[in-house]
Parts: C-alpha cells; structure tokens; sequence
C-alpha cells in the first residue's frame, strides 16, 4: 500500500518578534531581534534581566476575560497561534468529519507561572491548603490541546508530547505518523511555552544556560559567535495544521509544503550536556533523510538547534558536516534563535514554519549578531550570517534538542506530483 | 445593598465576568451564571478570602444561589 502523504495546508505565529505569521516572517527577513529587558516580573536580582517576550499582546483582543482566566499563559499563547492556523487553512470546521482531526501539541514545560503562583501561595501561607481549583487543569502541559479540542469539537488523537525544546518537533513527527497510519486526515499541531518567569530565568540561571549580556539584550542570542554565552529565553506559540494530501488537494487547499518525514534520536550522554561529537544530532538527521527518501545532496537548508550556548553549537556543526560531507558546504545553514531567543517546547513549531516559508518564499532568513566567528565552527559552512539570503530552496530541514538528550528532525519538501 | 452583598457581587462578575445586572439573590451560579464546578469551588474560596471565614464543604455545597452565598456570609460575620 502507499503510503499516506501529510502537508502543511495552515499555519499561525506568535513570537517576540512578531504576533502573527506575517509578522513573524517579515522580522525573520529583516533580522530582527526580540531580546529586551523582562517586563513579566522584576528581574533586578537575576543574572539574566533580560528575554524574548511576546510584546502589545492583549489577550482579550482574542479570548474573553472569563475564559483567559482560565487558562496560563502557555495555553493561551496555543490558542491564538491556533486560531490563526486554522482560519489560514480555510478548512470549513463546520462540514469536517472531527472524529478524524486531532491536536497533538507540544511544550516543554507547560504553566509555570501557575504553578509558580500558587505554590508561592501555599509557601506563604501557614500550612493551610488554600490552592485554585484551576491550578492543576491550568497547569498540567497537556492542557493546550484539550483546550483546542473543546473550542472546535475536534474528537480524533489528542495530547501534548514532552521533550523539553525537541517537543513541538516530536508533536509534528506523531502527528505525521498518525496520519500516515490513519488515525487522522487532519490534525492541529504545533507547540507554546511561556517560561519567562522567575522560577524559569532563576532555574535556567542556576544552569548557567543562559546569556547574561545585561548590557545588549539584542544582540546576545549570537550562535555560532566566538563570544555567545548562552541561549535567550523566548515565549510564544507556533501551530501547523497537518493534512492528509489527498484531503487537502480534494478541498483545493493552499498547500505549503509537504511534511515529508521525521527522526528521532537520543544521545544517551548527560541530562543537559550535548553529546561532544554530536552523535544523537548526527543519527537525527540521518534517520529523519531515511524517514523522508530523500537523499543528502537533494537538501538545500538547515535551521540549526543551534541556541548560541558554547557546547551546543559546536557538537551540531560538526554533526552536520559527517552528516552531508562536502554537501555540507552547498547548504544554507541558519539559527533564527539569534532573533527569535528559545522558545523551548515552541521552538520546533516556530522553527519549522522558519523552513517552510523559505520553500515559498526563497528567501532564508538570517543568524543575526555574528561578529567573531567561533573557530571552532567549520569555516566552509554558510550559516547565513547577518543577512538573509536569496536561494531557490526545495529542501529544507529543522532541528530541535532538548534538555535529557532528546533530539528531533523534520523535513519540508516542495509539494510535487 | 449591605456591604456584604455588594462585596459579594463584586467578586462574582469579577470571577464569572458576568454582567452586574445579571447578578441577582435568586440567580445560580451554575445555571444562570454560566459557572462550572471548578468555578463555584474558587467562589467559595474568594468569599473565605474576602471575608476572613471558614466555610466547610458541607456547607459549601448549599451555596447556590447569588441569595445564599450573601445570606451565609451575614450569618457568619
């Protein structure tokens, strides 16, 4: 039998450097950075004072007050960026068969700031529990897809995958394969965060993973710069409405890419160090071409992780070259974490929206904020430095790893016959 | 309106985002005021805040009504 064939038919941004997709696309061309001062909370005695926060939004622009006060942050970050997918789509919610969509979300973390608020409550307190009946459903990580599902009624597979910065990409490949197998034609993906919070810049600090460049927020998420110091927390929502092709070319949907495969791997190393070598980084993308039939010399470009922490960038890069060899060379590599900052379980999700517009678009957006290059980094790559660049782009894949040594690849193709 | 009643109603369209007029004496919480269990139990918990009382589940439980919840808290103070 054929296998079932998934594309991309919607998508929806929320990011810090953009609040919507076409937002989000623009700042991405022009190299924008989202890094500035923490508005959240005050942040005077933290290391790091500084993040990629989504900015001007007013969440009863988009859900009403009763209903946002039900949900943390992270969840309503999934439901804008959601939203804005699905009407992107121009699926007719109305005439769709729900028992055959689903929603598979990701995030790394889930409602921090809510179980910050109310644990601090409790520690306050005299010992008396005094905790919201919200706390736990607002909480738990796996909330964002039942929410979705509610909204529209949507009744086919639904949870949320967990693996630190690779989930959103680990929520797309299990979507892939869902549809692949038949359990759904559509399924609502995608992924949220919404960490930057004390106890997430204060737990990040303590790991001494993020940049403490106080002094130029903007300009210090810088990956593969010989100076980086560590990655900049981001916050936001990026969601793909996956769609079985035959479904999608039968309704006339725009269609932006197919989703043509994914891999996994671990690096069975360190819970939060990178493998030196970069094995898991190097079987990731291996087992994503094998996934996808697609050989090394048919790739065009690669979103690195790459989060601008020391070890991390390095491991990658190497990975990269004993994955395609001299092909290496002939790719155009980028980090649009340099604008974007880390949107940790969102990463996956606005990263790879990052690589389908360029099959649309041909253009690749920047690595911003390189001023000495790291010679550690492989001097032949072309990691797209500063400026976007123009490339006819038919290939295109994404990497995402997280913290426990998770990695996760994907690749987008241009939609062919 | 007594303080109570009026602090009462404050906190309800605060935590429903209801309208004013629609909170009534005779108005339920979940079936004119569009409330769900976890909404009623956080209720419960903002009028404890509120007013420095104690209100046991089984008493909780006979809290339905805009009326009651008023009523109880007057007889407590």
């Amino acid at each position: 039998m054929k296998q079932r064939r998934v594309v991309v038919t919607g998508l929806g941004a929320l990011t810090p450097i953009g609040n919507n997709l076409q937002d989000y696309w623009e700042g991405l061309k022009k190299g924008v950075s989202g890094a500035a001062p923490i508005t959240h909370f005050d942040a005077s005695k933290f290391k790091t004072q500084f993040a990629c926060e989504v900015k001007n939004f007013n969440v009863n622009d988009f859900i009403d007050r009763k209903e946002a006060r039900r949900l943390d942050k992270f969840s309503q970050y999934a439901m804008v960026a959601s939203d804005e997918a699905l009407v992107d789509s121009k699926l007719d919610i109305e005439s769709l068969d729900k028992d055959r969509v689903g929603v598979i979300w990701g995030a790394g973390i889930g409602g921090l700031e809510t179980f910050q608020q109310e644990v601090t409550n409790f520690a306050n307190g005299d010992g008396t529990p005094k905790f919201n009946p919200f706390f736990i459903p607002k909480m738990i990580a796996d909330i964002a897809p039942g929410l979705i599902s509610i909204k529209y009624g949507f009744r086919g597979p639904n949870f949320t995958t967990v693996s630190a910065c690779a989930s959103s990409a680990n929520a797309m490949i299990d979507a892939l394969n869902y549809i692949r197998l038949g359990y759904a034609d559509v399924i609502v993906s995608g992924g949220s965060e919404a960490a930057v919070t004390g106890a997430g810049i204060g737990g990040f600090n303590a790991m001494h993973a993020l940049s403490t460049r106080n002094d130029s927020p903007e300009t210090a998420s810088r990956p593969f710069d010989a100076d980086r110091d560590g990655f900049v927390l981001g916050e936001g929502a990026g969601a793909l409405i996956l769609e079985e092709y035959e479904h999608a070319k039968a309704r006339g949907a725009k269609i932006y890419a197919e989703l043509a495969g994914g891999g996994l791997s671990a690096d069975a190393h360190h819970m939060t160090a990178p493998h030196p070598e970069g094995l898991g980084a190097k079987n990731v993308m291996i087992n994503c071409l094998r996934d996808s039939g697609v050989s090394i010399d048919e790739v065009d470009a690669i979103n690195m992780h790459g989060t601008s922490t020391p070890l991390g960038d390095v491991a990658e890069s190497k990975a990269i070259v004993d994955v395609f060899g001299e092909h290496a060379y002939k790719l155009n590599i980028n980090s649009t974490k340099s604008m974007t900052g880390h949107l940790l379980g969102a990463a996956g999700a606005i990263e790879a929206i990052a690589s389908i517009l360029p099959l649309v678009e041909g253009i690749i957006p920047p690595t911003i904020n390189n001023q000495t290059r790291d010679e550690k980094i492989d001097s032949k790559l072309n990691l797209t430095l500063n400026k976007a660049q123009n490339r006819d782009v038919r290939i295109a894949m994404s990497n995402t790893f997280g913290f426990g040594g998770h990695n996760a690849c994907v690749l987008f193709k241009k939609i062919e016959e | 309106m007594s303080d109570i009643a009026s602090r009462v109603k404050a906190i309800i369209v605060d935590k429903l985002g209801v309208d004013e007029n629609e909170v009534v004496a005779e108005a339920s919480f979940t079936n004119d005021l569009g409330a769900d269990s976890l909404d009623t139990v956080e209720l419960i918990m903002e009028f404890e805040k509120e007013f420095d009382i104690q209100i046991p589940d089984d008493q909780a439980e006979n809290i339905a009504t805009v009326g009651q919840a008023i009523q109880y808290i007057e007889s407590a103070k």
